[in-house]
Protein backbone atom coordinates (compact mmCIF):
# COMPACT_ATOMS: atom_id res chain seq x y z
CA UNK A 1 0.00 0.00 0.00
CA UNK A 2 1.96 2.97 -1.26
CA UNK A 3 0.13 6.06 -2.37
CA UNK A 4 0.65 8.55 -5.15
CA UNK A 5 2.09 11.89 -4.27
CA UNK A 6 -1.22 13.70 -3.93
CA UNK A 7 -1.21 16.47 -1.37
CA UNK A 8 -4.96 16.94 -1.29
CA UNK A 9 -5.36 13.26 -0.52
CA UNK A 10 -2.69 13.44 2.19
CA UNK A 11 -4.26 16.52 3.77
CA UNK A 12 -7.57 14.64 3.96
CA UNK A 13 -5.81 11.73 5.64
CA UNK A 14 -4.05 14.03 8.11
CA UNK A 15 -7.48 15.44 8.97
CA UNK A 16 -8.75 11.90 9.59
CA UNK A 17 -5.76 11.20 11.82
CA UNK A 18 -6.47 14.33 13.86
CA UNK A 19 -10.13 13.49 14.10
CA UNK A 20 -9.21 9.97 15.24
CA UNK A 21 -6.97 11.37 17.98
CA UNK A 22 -9.87 13.38 19.39
CA UNK A 23 -12.23 10.39 19.12
CA UNK A 24 -9.68 8.20 20.91
CA UNK A 25 -9.43 10.68 23.77
CA UNK A 26 -13.19 11.27 24.12
CA UNK A 27 -14.79 13.53 26.67
CA UNK A 28 -13.72 14.07 30.30
CA UNK A 29 -10.90 11.53 30.08
CA UNK A 30 -7.25 12.43 29.97
CA UNK A 31 -5.39 11.78 26.76
CA UNK A 32 -2.13 12.79 25.11
CA UNK A 33 -3.56 15.29 22.68
CA UNK A 34 -0.61 17.66 22.24
CA UNK A 35 2.12 15.29 21.06
CA UNK A 36 -0.30 13.22 18.99
CA UNK A 37 -1.42 16.32 17.12
CA UNK A 38 2.13 17.58 16.54
CA UNK A 39 3.02 14.21 14.97
CA UNK A 40 -0.20 13.84 12.99
CA UNK A 41 1.05 15.14 9.64
CA UNK A 42 4.22 13.06 9.78
CA UNK A 43 2.24 9.94 10.70
CA UNK A 44 -0.18 10.59 7.84
CA UNK A 45 2.71 11.01 5.40
CA UNK A 46 4.22 7.73 6.56
CA UNK A 47 1.08 5.58 6.45
CA UNK A 48 -0.66 7.14 3.45
CA UNK A 49 2.33 7.96 1.28
CA UNK A 50 5.71 6.66 2.22
CA UNK A 51 5.60 3.26 3.85
CA UNK A 52 5.24 0.00 1.99
CA UNK A 53 2.74 -1.90 4.09
CA UNK A 54 -0.19 -4.22 3.60
CA UNK A 55 -3.01 -3.89 6.17
CA UNK A 56 -4.57 -7.12 4.94
CA UNK A 57 -1.18 -8.84 5.46
CA UNK A 58 0.13 -6.99 8.51
CA UNK A 59 2.96 -9.48 9.07
CA UNK A 60 4.36 -9.34 5.55
CA UNK A 61 8.11 -9.51 6.29
CA UNK A 62 8.88 -7.02 3.52
CA UNK A 63 6.84 -4.23 5.13
CA UNK A 64 8.40 -1.00 6.27
CA UNK A 65 8.19 -0.56 10.05
CA UNK A 66 7.14 2.43 12.10
CA UNK A 67 7.85 2.81 15.82
CA UNK A 68 6.52 5.61 17.96
CA UNK A 69 9.37 5.92 20.44
CA UNK A 70 7.40 8.61 22.25
CA UNK A 71 4.69 6.05 22.81
CA UNK A 72 2.25 8.43 24.47
CA UNK A 73 1.55 9.93 21.03
CA UNK A 74 0.31 6.57 19.78
CA UNK A 75 -3.19 8.00 19.35
CA UNK A 76 -2.04 9.38 15.99
CA UNK A 77 -0.83 5.92 15.00
CA UNK A 78 -4.07 4.26 16.16
CA UNK A 79 -6.03 6.68 13.98
CA UNK A 80 -3.79 6.03 10.96
CA UNK A 81 -3.90 2.25 11.45
CA UNK A 82 -7.70 2.32 11.75
CA UNK A 83 -8.09 4.38 8.61
CA UNK A 84 -5.71 2.03 6.77
CA UNK A 85 -7.94 -0.89 7.80
CA UNK A 86 -5.78 -2.66 10.41
CA UNK A 87 -8.81 -2.56 12.69
CA UNK A 88 -12.16 -0.82 12.79
CA UNK A 89 -12.39 2.94 13.13
CA UNK A 90 -15.11 2.17 15.67
CA UNK A 91 -12.37 0.87 17.99
CA UNK A 92 -10.83 4.31 18.45
CA UNK A 93 -13.22 5.45 21.23
CA UNK A 94 -12.38 2.25 23.16
CA UNK A 95 -8.82 3.51 23.70
CA UNK A 96 -7.72 2.81 27.29
CA UNK A 97 -10.99 1.02 28.09
CA UNK A 98 -10.39 -2.13 30.17
CA UNK A 99 -9.63 -4.97 27.78
CA UNK A 100 -9.31 -2.75 24.69
CA UNK A 101 -6.85 -3.60 21.94
CA UNK A 102 -5.85 0.08 22.14
CA UNK A 103 -3.72 0.64 25.24
CA UNK A 104 -2.49 3.95 26.60
CA UNK A 105 0.90 3.12 25.11
CA UNK A 106 1.62 0.90 22.10
CA UNK A 107 1.65 -2.86 22.62
CA UNK A 108 2.83 -5.15 19.85
CA UNK A 109 0.92 -8.14 21.22
CA UNK A 110 -2.46 -6.45 21.43
CA UNK A 111 -2.80 -4.17 18.45
CA UNK A 112 -2.58 -5.10 14.75
CA UNK A 113 0.04 -2.93 13.07
CA UNK A 114 1.94 -2.01 16.22
CA UNK A 115 5.51 -3.19 15.74
CA UNK A 116 7.00 -2.91 19.23
CA UNK A 117 6.29 -1.84 22.79
CA UNK A 118 7.17 1.66 23.84
CA UNK A 119 5.98 4.04 26.52
CA UNK A 120 8.94 4.26 28.81
CA UNK A 121 10.88 6.77 26.75
CA UNK A 122 14.18 6.29 24.99
CA UNK A 123 13.89 2.72 23.72
CA UNK A 124 12.35 3.12 20.26
CA UNK A 125 15.48 4.06 18.32
CA UNK A 126 17.25 0.95 19.64
CA UNK A 127 14.26 -1.20 18.69
CA UNK A 128 14.32 0.30 15.21
CA UNK A 129 18.04 -0.35 14.84
CA UNK A 130 17.48 -3.97 15.87
CA UNK A 131 14.86 -4.32 13.16
CA UNK A 132 17.23 -2.86 10.56
CA UNK A 133 20.00 -5.26 11.61
CA UNK A 134 17.58 -8.21 11.63
CA UNK A 135 16.28 -7.23 8.21
CA UNK A 136 19.83 -6.97 6.90
CA UNK A 137 20.56 -10.53 8.06
CA UNK A 138 17.37 -11.75 6.42
CA UNK A 139 18.30 -10.03 3.17
CA UNK A 140 15.35 -7.64 3.34
CA UNK A 141 15.61 -3.96 2.44
CA UNK A 142 12.66 -2.60 4.40
CA UNK A 143 12.99 0.76 6.08
CA UNK A 144 12.33 1.52 9.73
CA UNK A 145 10.91 4.89 10.74
CA UNK A 146 11.08 6.03 14.36
CA UNK A 147 9.42 9.16 15.70
CA UNK A 148 11.25 10.58 18.70
CA UNK A 149 10.10 13.38 20.95
CA UNK A 150 12.42 16.34 21.33
CA UNK A 151 12.25 16.16 25.13
CA UNK A 152 12.80 12.40 24.83
CA UNK A 153 16.31 13.21 23.58
CA UNK A 154 17.26 13.68 27.24
CA UNK A 155 17.22 9.87 27.56
CA UNK A 156 20.76 8.50 27.38
CA UNK A 157 19.71 5.37 25.51
CA UNK A 158 18.85 7.51 22.47
CA UNK A 159 22.51 8.42 22.16
CA UNK A 160 23.65 4.86 22.72
CA UNK A 161 21.41 3.94 19.80
CA UNK A 162 22.62 6.90 17.74
CA UNK A 163 26.21 5.73 18.20
CA UNK A 164 25.37 2.13 17.33
CA UNK A 165 23.28 3.06 14.26
CA UNK A 166 26.14 5.13 12.85
CA UNK A 167 28.64 2.36 13.59
CA UNK A 168 26.46 -0.19 11.80
CA UNK A 169 25.81 2.25 8.92
CA UNK A 170 22.08 1.72 9.34
CA UNK A 171 20.99 3.75 6.32
CA UNK A 172 17.55 2.08 6.39
CA UNK A 173 16.89 3.71 9.76
CA UNK A 174 15.07 7.05 9.61
CA UNK A 175 14.49 8.93 12.84
CA UNK A 176 12.06 11.82 12.86
CA UNK A 177 12.23 14.22 15.79
CA UNK A 178 8.86 15.77 16.56
CA UNK A 179 10.38 19.06 17.67
CA UNK A 180 7.42 20.82 19.25
CA UNK A 181 9.50 22.49 21.95
CA UNK A 182 7.32 21.44 24.86
CA UNK A 183 7.50 18.68 27.42
CA UNK A 184 4.96 17.57 30.02
CA UNK A 185 5.78 20.33 32.46
CA UNK A 186 6.60 23.23 30.18
CA UNK A 187 9.02 24.66 27.63
CA UNK A 188 11.97 22.40 26.95
CA UNK A 189 14.41 25.25 26.38
CA UNK A 190 13.66 26.66 29.85
CA UNK A 191 13.24 23.40 31.75
CA UNK A 192 15.98 21.17 30.40
CA UNK A 193 17.46 22.33 27.13
CA UNK A 194 18.46 19.36 24.98
CA UNK A 195 20.73 21.61 22.92
CA UNK A 196 21.19 21.82 19.18
CA UNK A 197 19.46 18.70 17.94
CA UNK A 198 20.73 19.01 14.40
CA UNK A 199 24.35 19.43 15.46
CA UNK A 200 24.17 16.61 17.97
CA UNK A 201 22.96 14.04 15.45
CA UNK A 202 25.48 15.29 12.89
CA UNK A 203 28.25 14.87 15.44
CA UNK A 204 27.04 11.30 16.03
CA UNK A 205 27.53 10.58 12.32
CA UNK A 206 23.95 10.92 11.07
CA UNK A 207 22.68 12.53 7.91
CA UNK A 208 20.46 15.40 9.10
CA UNK A 209 17.53 17.17 7.45
CA UNK A 210 15.27 19.84 8.89
CA UNK A 211 11.67 20.49 7.84
CA UNK A 212 8.43 22.15 8.84
CA UNK A 213 6.62 19.13 10.26
CA UNK A 214 3.22 20.48 9.23
CA UNK A 215 4.20 21.20 5.62
CA UNK A 216 3.16 17.89 4.09
CA UNK A 217 5.00 18.56 0.87
CA UNK A 218 8.23 19.24 2.77
CA UNK A 219 7.72 16.16 4.94
CA UNK A 220 7.16 14.00 1.87
CA UNK A 221 10.24 15.49 0.18
CA UNK A 222 12.37 14.75 3.22
CA UNK A 223 11.07 11.18 3.50
CA UNK A 224 11.87 10.64 -0.19
CA UNK A 225 15.31 12.20 0.22
CA UNK A 226 15.98 9.79 3.08
CA UNK A 227 15.80 6.93 0.56
CA UNK A 228 19.03 8.08 -1.04
CA UNK A 229 21.04 7.83 2.19
CA UNK A 230 24.09 5.65 1.95
CA UNK A 231 26.17 4.35 4.85
CA UNK A 232 24.51 6.67 7.36
CA UNK A 233 21.28 6.69 9.33
CA UNK A 234 19.01 9.65 8.66
CA UNK A 235 17.31 12.03 11.05
CA UNK A 236 14.64 14.51 10.04
CA UNK A 237 14.21 17.27 12.58
CA UNK A 238 10.58 18.26 12.11
CA UNK A 239 9.57 21.62 13.56
CA UNK A 240 6.04 21.22 14.86
CA UNK A 241 3.42 22.81 17.06
CA UNK A 242 2.19 20.84 20.03
CA UNK A 243 -1.57 20.44 19.77
CA UNK A 244 -1.52 21.55 16.11
CA UNK A 245 -5.01 21.79 14.60
CA UNK A 246 -6.90 22.43 17.84
CA UNK A 247 -6.56 26.13 18.61
CA UNK A 248 -7.10 26.03 22.36
CA UNK A 249 -4.54 23.23 22.76
CA UNK A 250 -1.77 24.62 20.57
CA UNK A 251 1.44 25.27 22.50
CA UNK A 252 -0.32 24.50 25.77
CA UNK A 253 1.65 22.16 28.05
CA UNK A 254 -1.62 21.42 29.88
CA UNK A 255 -2.76 19.51 26.80
CA UNK A 256 0.29 17.24 26.85
CA UNK A 257 -2.07 14.92 28.68
CA UNK A 258 -5.34 16.74 29.18
CA UNK A 259 -9.06 16.06 29.21
CA UNK A 260 -11.57 17.63 26.84
CA UNK A 261 -14.94 18.95 27.94
CA UNK A 262 -17.88 18.19 25.62
CA UNK A 263 -17.63 21.72 24.27
CA UNK A 264 -13.89 21.38 23.65
CA UNK A 265 -14.43 18.00 22.02
CA UNK A 266 -17.00 19.43 19.63
CA UNK A 267 -14.87 22.49 18.93
CA UNK A 268 -11.82 20.31 18.24
CA UNK A 269 -13.71 18.16 15.71
CA UNK A 270 -15.15 21.28 14.12
CA UNK A 271 -11.78 23.00 13.76
CA UNK A 272 -10.20 19.84 12.36
CA UNK A 273 -13.00 19.44 9.80
CA UNK A 274 -12.54 23.02 8.66
CA UNK A 275 -8.73 23.02 8.97
CA UNK B 1 36.98 -40.47 43.48
CA UNK B 2 38.18 -37.89 40.95
CA UNK B 3 35.81 -34.97 40.75
CA UNK B 4 35.42 -33.92 37.15
CA UNK B 5 34.98 -30.21 36.50
CA UNK B 6 34.59 -27.87 33.54
CA UNK B 7 34.25 -24.16 32.94
CA UNK B 8 30.55 -23.50 32.30
CA UNK B 9 31.29 -20.39 30.25
CA UNK B 10 33.23 -22.45 27.75
CA UNK B 11 30.54 -25.08 27.70
CA UNK B 12 28.02 -22.33 27.10
CA UNK B 13 30.01 -20.74 24.27
CA UNK B 14 30.38 -24.11 22.54
CA UNK B 15 26.70 -24.97 23.02
CA UNK B 16 25.65 -21.65 21.54
CA UNK B 17 28.00 -22.10 18.59
CA UNK B 18 26.71 -25.62 17.93
CA UNK B 19 23.12 -24.39 18.04
CA UNK B 20 24.01 -21.54 15.68
CA UNK B 21 25.43 -24.01 13.17
CA UNK B 22 22.05 -25.64 12.76
CA UNK B 23 19.78 -22.64 13.30
CA UNK B 24 20.74 -19.62 11.24
CA UNK B 25 18.24 -17.42 13.08
CA UNK B 26 20.55 -17.36 16.11
CA UNK B 27 22.54 -14.16 16.65
CA UNK B 28 24.73 -12.99 19.51
CA UNK B 29 25.12 -9.52 20.99
CA UNK B 30 27.69 -8.56 23.57
CA UNK B 31 28.75 -5.45 25.46
CA UNK B 32 32.53 -5.71 25.35
CA UNK B 33 32.64 -8.93 27.36
CA UNK B 34 32.58 -11.54 24.61
CA UNK B 35 35.91 -12.99 25.74
CA UNK B 36 34.43 -13.59 29.17
CA UNK B 37 30.88 -14.62 28.28
CA UNK B 38 32.37 -16.77 25.49
CA UNK B 39 30.03 -15.41 22.85
CA UNK B 40 33.37 -14.87 21.06
CA UNK B 41 33.16 -18.46 19.81
CA UNK B 42 30.12 -17.57 17.74
CA UNK B 43 31.79 -14.38 16.56
CA UNK B 44 34.80 -16.29 15.24
CA UNK B 45 32.72 -18.62 13.10
CA UNK B 46 29.79 -16.37 12.19
CA UNK B 47 31.08 -12.78 12.33
CA UNK B 48 28.04 -11.48 10.42
CA UNK B 49 25.74 -12.85 13.12
CA UNK B 50 27.69 -11.36 16.01
CA UNK B 51 27.05 -7.78 17.08
CA UNK B 52 29.44 -5.91 19.31
CA UNK B 53 27.22 -3.33 20.95
CA UNK B 54 29.82 -1.46 22.96
CA UNK B 55 29.51 -0.79 26.66
CA UNK B 56 25.86 0.17 26.32
CA UNK B 57 23.69 -2.58 27.76
CA UNK B 58 20.39 -0.72 27.59
CA UNK B 59 20.66 -0.14 23.86
CA UNK B 60 21.87 -3.71 23.39
CA UNK B 61 18.81 -5.23 25.00
CA UNK B 62 16.35 -3.09 23.01
CA UNK B 63 18.27 -3.75 19.77
CA UNK B 64 17.98 -7.47 20.46
CA UNK B 65 14.23 -7.06 20.95
CA UNK B 66 13.93 -5.28 17.62
CA UNK B 67 16.02 -7.98 15.97
CA UNK B 68 13.81 -10.73 17.39
CA UNK B 69 10.74 -8.99 15.98
CA UNK B 70 12.18 -9.60 12.52
CA UNK B 71 12.63 -13.35 13.13
CA UNK B 72 16.13 -13.56 14.61
CA UNK B 73 16.79 -15.35 17.90
CA UNK B 74 19.26 -13.07 19.67
CA UNK B 75 21.35 -14.26 22.62
CA UNK B 76 22.34 -11.15 24.58
CA UNK B 77 25.39 -11.30 26.81
CA UNK B 78 26.87 -9.40 29.70
CA UNK B 79 27.65 -9.97 33.34
CA UNK B 80 24.49 -10.96 35.16
CA UNK B 81 24.50 -7.76 37.20
CA UNK B 82 24.51 -5.49 34.16
CA UNK B 83 22.13 -7.33 31.88
CA UNK B 84 19.48 -7.59 34.60
CA UNK B 85 20.24 -4.42 36.54
CA UNK B 86 21.49 -1.80 34.13
CA UNK B 87 19.06 -2.88 31.44
CA UNK B 88 16.15 -3.88 33.71
CA UNK B 89 13.58 -1.64 32.18
CA UNK B 90 14.63 -2.49 28.63
CA UNK B 91 14.21 -6.16 29.54
CA UNK B 92 10.81 -5.37 30.97
CA UNK B 93 9.37 -3.19 28.20
CA UNK B 94 11.29 -4.09 25.03
CA UNK B 95 11.60 -7.83 25.70
CA UNK B 96 9.19 -9.27 28.27
CA UNK B 97 6.04 -7.24 27.63
CA UNK B 98 5.83 -8.22 23.92
CA UNK B 99 7.14 -11.76 24.72
CA UNK B 100 10.07 -11.14 22.38
CA UNK B 101 12.12 -14.23 21.57
CA UNK B 102 15.26 -12.89 23.23
CA UNK B 103 17.66 -14.94 25.35
CA UNK B 104 19.47 -13.00 28.08
CA UNK B 105 22.68 -14.62 29.25
CA UNK B 106 24.19 -13.26 32.45
CA UNK B 107 27.62 -14.55 33.36
CA UNK B 108 29.80 -14.07 36.44
CA UNK B 109 26.81 -14.46 38.74
CA UNK B 110 26.86 -14.60 42.52
CA UNK B 111 30.32 -14.41 44.09
CA UNK B 112 32.08 -15.90 41.07
CA UNK B 113 33.58 -12.53 40.13
CA UNK B 114 35.26 -12.57 43.54
CA UNK B 115 37.97 -10.00 42.91
CA UNK B 116 35.85 -7.24 41.42
CA UNK B 117 33.78 -6.72 44.53
CA UNK B 118 30.22 -5.69 45.20
CA UNK B 119 29.68 -3.74 41.96
CA UNK B 120 30.14 -6.89 39.90
CA UNK B 121 28.77 -9.55 42.24
CA UNK B 122 25.15 -10.07 41.33
CA UNK B 123 23.11 -11.40 44.21
CA UNK B 124 19.81 -9.90 43.08
CA UNK B 125 19.60 -10.80 39.39
CA UNK B 126 17.43 -13.90 39.72
CA UNK B 127 14.99 -11.97 41.91
CA UNK B 128 14.81 -9.16 39.38
CA UNK B 129 14.19 -11.48 36.44
CA UNK B 130 11.76 -13.64 38.39
CA UNK B 131 9.59 -10.62 39.12
CA UNK B 132 8.99 -9.95 35.41
CA UNK B 133 5.96 -11.63 33.78
CA UNK B 134 6.64 -13.84 30.71
CA UNK B 135 10.25 -14.45 31.79
CA UNK B 136 11.73 -17.94 32.17
CA UNK B 137 14.68 -18.12 34.58
CA UNK B 138 17.23 -20.94 34.22
CA UNK B 139 20.10 -21.47 36.67
CA UNK B 140 22.05 -24.53 35.53
CA UNK B 141 23.73 -26.76 38.13
CA UNK B 142 26.64 -28.16 36.10
CA UNK B 143 28.24 -27.96 32.64
CA UNK B 144 25.82 -30.50 31.15
CA UNK B 145 22.96 -28.49 32.56
CA UNK B 146 24.37 -25.40 30.82
CA UNK B 147 23.93 -27.24 27.52
CA UNK B 148 20.42 -28.22 28.59
CA UNK B 149 19.68 -24.58 29.39
CA UNK B 150 20.69 -23.45 25.90
CA UNK B 151 18.50 -26.17 24.36
CA UNK B 152 15.61 -25.28 26.66
CA UNK B 153 15.95 -21.57 25.86
CA UNK B 154 15.69 -22.40 22.17
CA UNK B 155 12.67 -24.61 22.75
CA UNK B 156 10.85 -21.66 24.35
CA UNK B 157 9.40 -19.05 21.99
CA UNK B 158 9.84 -16.13 24.34
CA UNK B 159 12.14 -14.40 26.83
CA UNK B 160 14.59 -16.51 28.83
CA UNK B 161 17.27 -15.54 31.35
CA UNK B 162 20.19 -17.94 31.78
CA UNK B 163 22.32 -17.34 34.87
CA UNK B 164 25.91 -18.54 34.57
CA UNK B 165 28.84 -18.66 36.95
CA UNK B 166 32.37 -17.91 35.81
CA UNK B 167 33.86 -20.56 38.11
CA UNK B 168 34.40 -24.18 37.25
CA UNK B 169 31.50 -26.47 38.04
CA UNK B 170 31.54 -30.13 39.02
CA UNK B 171 29.76 -32.57 36.74
CA UNK B 172 26.76 -34.06 38.49
CA UNK B 173 25.56 -37.53 37.53
CA UNK B 174 21.93 -37.58 36.44
CA UNK B 175 19.73 -40.37 35.10
CA UNK B 176 18.50 -40.36 31.52
CA UNK B 177 15.12 -38.94 32.50
CA UNK B 178 16.65 -35.76 33.92
CA UNK B 179 14.75 -32.66 32.90
CA UNK B 180 15.84 -29.07 33.45
CA UNK B 181 12.19 -28.00 33.52
CA UNK B 182 11.16 -29.52 36.82
CA UNK B 183 12.54 -29.89 40.33
CA UNK B 184 14.63 -33.03 40.12
CA UNK B 185 15.54 -35.47 42.88
CA UNK B 186 19.30 -36.03 42.77
CA UNK B 187 19.65 -37.86 46.08
CA UNK B 188 17.02 -39.58 48.12
CA UNK B 189 16.42 -38.91 51.81
CA UNK B 190 13.34 -38.88 54.00
CA UNK B 191 14.31 -36.58 56.89
CA UNK B 192 14.87 -33.17 55.29
CA UNK B 193 14.92 -31.90 51.70
CA UNK B 194 17.80 -29.71 50.56
CA UNK B 195 16.66 -27.64 47.57
CA UNK B 196 19.44 -25.97 45.59
CA UNK B 197 20.39 -24.61 42.20
CA UNK B 198 23.40 -23.37 40.26
CA UNK B 199 26.78 -23.93 41.83
CA UNK B 200 25.15 -24.67 45.19
CA UNK B 201 23.73 -27.99 44.04
CA UNK B 202 27.10 -29.73 44.28
CA UNK B 203 27.51 -28.22 47.73
CA UNK B 204 24.11 -29.58 48.72
CA UNK B 205 25.13 -33.05 47.54
CA UNK B 206 28.29 -32.86 49.64
CA UNK B 207 26.24 -31.78 52.66
CA UNK B 208 23.81 -34.63 52.17
CA UNK B 209 26.70 -37.07 52.05
CA UNK B 210 28.17 -35.68 55.25
CA UNK B 211 24.80 -35.83 57.00
CA UNK B 212 24.37 -39.45 55.95
CA UNK B 213 27.44 -40.33 57.97
CA UNK B 214 25.61 -38.86 60.99
CA UNK B 215 22.51 -40.91 60.26
CA UNK B 216 20.48 -38.03 58.79
CA UNK B 217 18.84 -38.73 55.43
CA UNK B 218 18.68 -35.47 53.55
CA UNK B 219 17.40 -35.54 49.98
CA UNK B 220 18.82 -33.15 47.37
CA UNK B 221 16.45 -31.55 44.90
CA UNK B 222 17.81 -29.40 42.10
CA UNK B 223 15.71 -26.53 40.76
CA UNK B 224 17.43 -25.20 37.64
CA UNK B 225 14.20 -23.73 36.32
CA UNK B 226 13.46 -21.11 38.95
CA UNK B 227 10.60 -19.72 36.91
CA UNK B 228 8.12 -21.05 36.04
CA UNK B 229 8.50 -23.17 39.17
CA UNK B 230 6.83 -26.56 38.78
CA UNK B 231 5.25 -26.67 42.23
CA UNK B 232 3.39 -29.99 42.05
CA UNK B 233 6.49 -32.10 41.35
CA UNK B 234 8.23 -30.22 44.16
CA UNK B 235 5.41 -30.98 46.61
CA UNK B 236 5.60 -34.69 45.89
CA UNK B 237 9.40 -34.69 46.29
CA UNK B 238 9.31 -33.00 49.70
CA UNK B 239 6.39 -34.97 51.08
CA UNK B 240 7.06 -36.56 54.44
CA UNK B 241 10.18 -34.54 55.21
CA UNK B 242 10.50 -32.50 58.40
CA UNK B 243 11.36 -29.40 56.42
CA UNK B 244 13.34 -27.78 53.66
CA UNK B 245 16.70 -26.05 53.44
CA UNK B 246 17.14 -23.89 50.35
CA UNK B 247 20.64 -23.09 49.12
CA UNK B 248 21.48 -20.45 46.53
CA UNK B 249 24.43 -18.26 45.54
CA UNK B 250 22.07 -15.30 45.57
CA UNK B 251 20.27 -13.10 48.03
CA UNK B 252 17.65 -14.82 50.15
CA UNK B 253 15.40 -11.92 49.07
CA UNK B 254 13.52 -12.94 45.96
CA UNK B 255 15.54 -15.94 44.86
CA UNK B 256 15.15 -19.71 45.17
CA UNK B 257 14.23 -19.66 48.86
CA UNK B 258 11.58 -17.02 48.26
CA UNK B 259 10.19 -18.91 45.29
CA UNK B 260 9.88 -22.12 47.31
CA UNK B 261 8.27 -20.23 50.21
CA UNK B 262 5.73 -18.72 47.82
CA UNK B 263 4.90 -22.18 46.55
CA UNK B 264 4.59 -23.47 50.11
CA UNK B 265 2.21 -20.72 51.22
CA UNK B 266 -0.69 -23.07 50.62
CA UNK B 267 1.08 -26.05 52.20
CA UNK B 268 3.28 -24.63 54.97
CA UNK B 269 6.39 -26.50 56.01
CA UNK B 270 9.43 -25.44 58.06
CA UNK B 271 12.02 -23.85 55.81
CA UNK B 272 15.48 -22.38 56.29
CA UNK B 273 17.42 -20.43 53.70
CA UNK B 274 21.12 -20.50 52.98
CA UNK B 275 22.19 -17.61 50.79
CA UNK B 276 23.39 -14.04 50.95
CA UNK B 277 21.48 -12.39 53.79
CA UNK B 278 20.38 -9.16 52.11
CA UNK B 279 23.93 -7.88 51.87
CA UNK B 280 26.33 -6.70 49.16
CA UNK B 281 29.45 -8.72 48.47
CA UNK B 282 33.04 -7.49 48.59
CA UNK B 283 36.39 -8.29 47.03
CA UNK B 284 38.36 -11.36 47.98
CA UNK B 285 41.23 -13.34 46.54
CA UNK B 286 39.04 -16.39 45.95
CA UNK B 287 35.39 -17.28 45.63
CA UNK B 288 35.74 -19.82 48.44
CA UNK B 289 36.75 -17.06 50.86
CA UNK B 290 33.53 -15.25 50.03
CA UNK B 291 31.37 -18.37 50.25
CA UNK B 292 32.87 -19.05 53.69
CA UNK B 293 32.49 -15.46 54.80
CA UNK B 294 28.83 -15.28 53.81
CA UNK B 295 27.98 -18.75 55.10
CA UNK B 296 27.38 -20.56 51.84
CA UNK B 297 29.10 -23.72 53.04
CA UNK B 298 28.53 -27.41 53.58
CA UNK B 299 28.72 -26.77 57.34
CA UNK B 300 25.96 -24.15 57.24
CA UNK B 301 23.71 -26.43 55.22
CA UNK B 302 24.35 -29.32 57.62
CA UNK B 303 23.66 -27.16 60.62
CA UNK B 304 20.32 -25.99 59.16
CA UNK B 305 19.34 -29.56 58.34
CA UNK B 306 20.19 -30.76 61.85
CA UNK B 307 18.09 -27.97 63.36
CA UNK B 308 15.11 -28.99 61.24
CA UNK B 309 15.53 -32.61 62.22
CA UNK B 310 15.62 -31.60 65.87
CA UNK B 311 12.47 -29.59 65.29
CA UNK B 312 13.90 -26.35 66.43
CA UNK B 313 12.56 -23.03 65.19
CA UNK B 314 15.25 -21.35 63.11
CA UNK B 315 15.71 -18.37 60.94
CA UNK B 316 18.01 -17.76 58.02
CA UNK B 317 21.60 -18.93 57.76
Amino acid sequence: MQQQRNMGFLRDKARLVRRGIVEAIGVDRKGHLGGSMSSADIVAALYFYKMRHWPEKPNNPERDRFIFSKGHSVLAQYAALAHCGYFSVDSLPTTKQLGSILQGHPEHDRTPGIEANTGSLGQGLSLGLGMVLGGRLAGRAFKVYVILGDAELAEGQIWEAATAAAFYQAHNLVAIVDHNGLQASGVIRDLYDVGRIRDKFAAFGWHVMEVDGHDLEAVVDALDAADTAQDKPVVIVAHTIKGKGVSFAENQPSFHNGALTQEQYDQALDEIARG
Amino acid sequence: MMISKACPRETYGKALLEAARTDERITALDADLSGSTMSCLLRQEFPERFFEMGIAEQNMVSVAAGMSLTGSIPFVHSFSMFITGRAFEQVRQSVALPKANVKLVGSSCGFSDFGDGATHQSLEDAAIMRAIPNMTVLIPMDPNDVRAAVAEALAIDGPVYIRLTRSEMEFIDVPADYSIREPFLLRDGSDVAIVANGSMTSLALAASQKLASEGIAASVINVSCLKPLAAEPLFSLIEGTAGIVTVEEHSVVGGLGSAILEALAARPKPLAMVGALDVFGQSAWSQDELLNHYGLTVDTICSRVRSLVEGRTIGHA
